[in-house]
């Protein structure tokens, strides 16, 4: 339980960080590729966990593209820490955060936007002090949004942080692992509590969206 | 008439797996099966095929603890084959054998490997000691039973609770495995036979002693309710036969004693 809130807390606060820059970008920005870049992004979204597990492995695993370098420097691996379900949550969030702003962002009033330039301002305070603000309502709806998935987070999780009690037994994967040892008071226990939370979760996220803060 | 069969084909093709499922009786069996068995018992299943004409075996591959799991919730399994006996006796106990089709047929040792790629090799268990070993991959005792002998094993050679957080658990023996292949880890513990599976990427590092852990022992039993008893029991029978023993001897396993 509180590895899971662990694990995605951090992955929320990335995501908040990248979700936004990436969603401004798509969102602001006129370039080559743009498109392509957005489905790239949101394909972890479509994919199975199981296949961005995959690709995290061929990045991030001892011999993977960037593992490699990073285990070969400082005799560190990702794999099988929390920092790898921190990863695997991070990216299968991220789609929904960038989707939710790149959404609010574009809905966000172009006269308002010309008219902070126009007065002398200039894009990062345009961005942070015109833009953002007001695209805050779909800012904070997929912050909550990426908590709740980062919560739930799975398949990715099992490929790439294993399933090691008091490491990386977030709590989707210690349900499973209760339920397919027979274990049913306890995975009842673990389930009801995660689907009042993230209940909770997306009605908050539903709020949010309408009535912004 | 056209339209009538542009409906109705797609839907011959949607029903005709169905088919096949409904005359699952006449010689269709599920067999859930040790992980560590898949590669000798997807070759016995073929030859045992071949040697029955309409008979099918259809293999459910797993840990053993996830298998009988699964079995206690209702799974249709009419074969049970367990990499230990603890779980058969869990089954038995709770009366979902049928009496009288229980027996070991065939025997495991348990290894230390490590990756063949590996610079840092510990040439014996107690070499897992060393700060150069950061993981080790086991199976997750819950549900694995190669993870069980693996813990008896490092208590054995006095590891535990020394190494105990360096221990990553797979899911079943094959995930041990192929973490160790892919050099995730820099040594795990399977069964000899799983090692000569990957003998390109793991070499062993060393044997564990024969009386450093339970004997590793595998026994088969139908699964009351199974569908076709008669072909579950024609199944055992062929594992058992000299036939069925000769494969599993091509893999490695020792005769169950």
């Amino acid at each position: 339980m509180r590895l899971s809130l662990q694990v995605a807390s951090v992955a929320t606060v990335f995501v908040i960080l990248a979700g936004t820059a990436i969603a401004y970008v798509l969102a602001r920005k006129e370039f080559r590729g743009r498109e392509l870049l957005d489905v790239l992004f949101t394909l972890p979204l479509v994919l199975p966990p199981t296949v961005t597990g995959y690709y995290l492995i061929m990045v991030f695993g001892r011999n993977g593209l960037i593992g490699k370098m990073i285990y070969e420097w400082t005799g560190f691996t990702i794999m099988f820490t929390w920092y790898a379900a921190a990863l695997a949550s991070f990216v299968v969030s991220l789609p929904l955060m960038i989707k939710t702003t790149r959404a609010s962002i574009e809905s966000v009033d172009r006269n308002l936007i010309n008219a902070a330039y126009t007065s002398g301002h200039g894009e990062a305070e345009t961005a942070l002090r015109v833009i953002l603000p007001l695209a805050s309502k779909g800012i904070i709806a997929g912050a909550v949004l990426s908590f709740a998935r980062a919560m739930g987070e799975f398949g990715a999780t099992l490929m790439l942080a294993g399933d090691i009690p008091g490491r990386t037994d977030t709590m989707p994967l210690a349900i499973y692992s209760v339920a397919s040892s027979g274990e049913w008071t306890q995975a009842h226990a673990m389930v009801i509590l995660l689907t009042v939370m993230s209940g909770g979760f997306l009605y908050m996220a539903g709020t949010f969206s309408k009535r912004g803060v | 008439m056209k339209r009538a069969a542009g409906i109705f084909l797609p839907l011959c093709f949607i029903f005709l797996p169905l088919r096949k499922d409904a005359c699952a009786s006449s010689g269709e069996i599920v067999v859930s099966a040790a992980i560590s068995l898949k590669d000798a018992f997807t070759e016995i299943g073929r030859s045992y095929e071949r040697k029955n004409r309409g008979r099918e075996v259809v293999f459910n591959f797993g840990a053993s603890g996830d298998l009988a799991g699964q079995i206690e919730g209702g799974a249709p399994a009419d074969v049970f084959a367990s990499a230990s006996e603890k779980y058969m006796d869990d089954l038995d106990k709770r009366g979902l054998l049928i009496k009288g089709t229980r027996s070991d047929f065939a025997a495991n040792g348990i290894v230390l490997i490590v990756p063949r790629v590996s610079k840092a090799i510990p040439l014996s268990f107690e070499g897992l000691k060393a700060k150069e070993i950061r993981q080790i991959a086991v199976g997750n005792p819950r549900s694995v039973p190669a993870g069980r002998y693996a813990g008896e094993v490092l208590r054995y050679y006095k590891l535990l609770p020394s190494i105990r957080d360096r221990l990553i658990y797979g899911e079943n023996v094959r995930q041990v495995l192929d973490y160790v292949a892919r050099g995730e880890v820099d040594a795990g513990i399977v069964y000899s036979t799983d090692a000569s599976i990957r003998a390109k990427e793991v070499k062993i590092a060393a044997f564990a002693a024969e009386k450093s852990h339970k004997p590793v022992v595998y026994p088969v039993a139908v699964v009351k309710g199974a569908k076709d008893e008669a072909a579950a029991r024609a199944f055992i029978a062929f594992v058992l036969s000299p036939e069925g023993q000769k494969i599993l001897r091509g893999y490695g396993f020792r005769e169950a004693l």
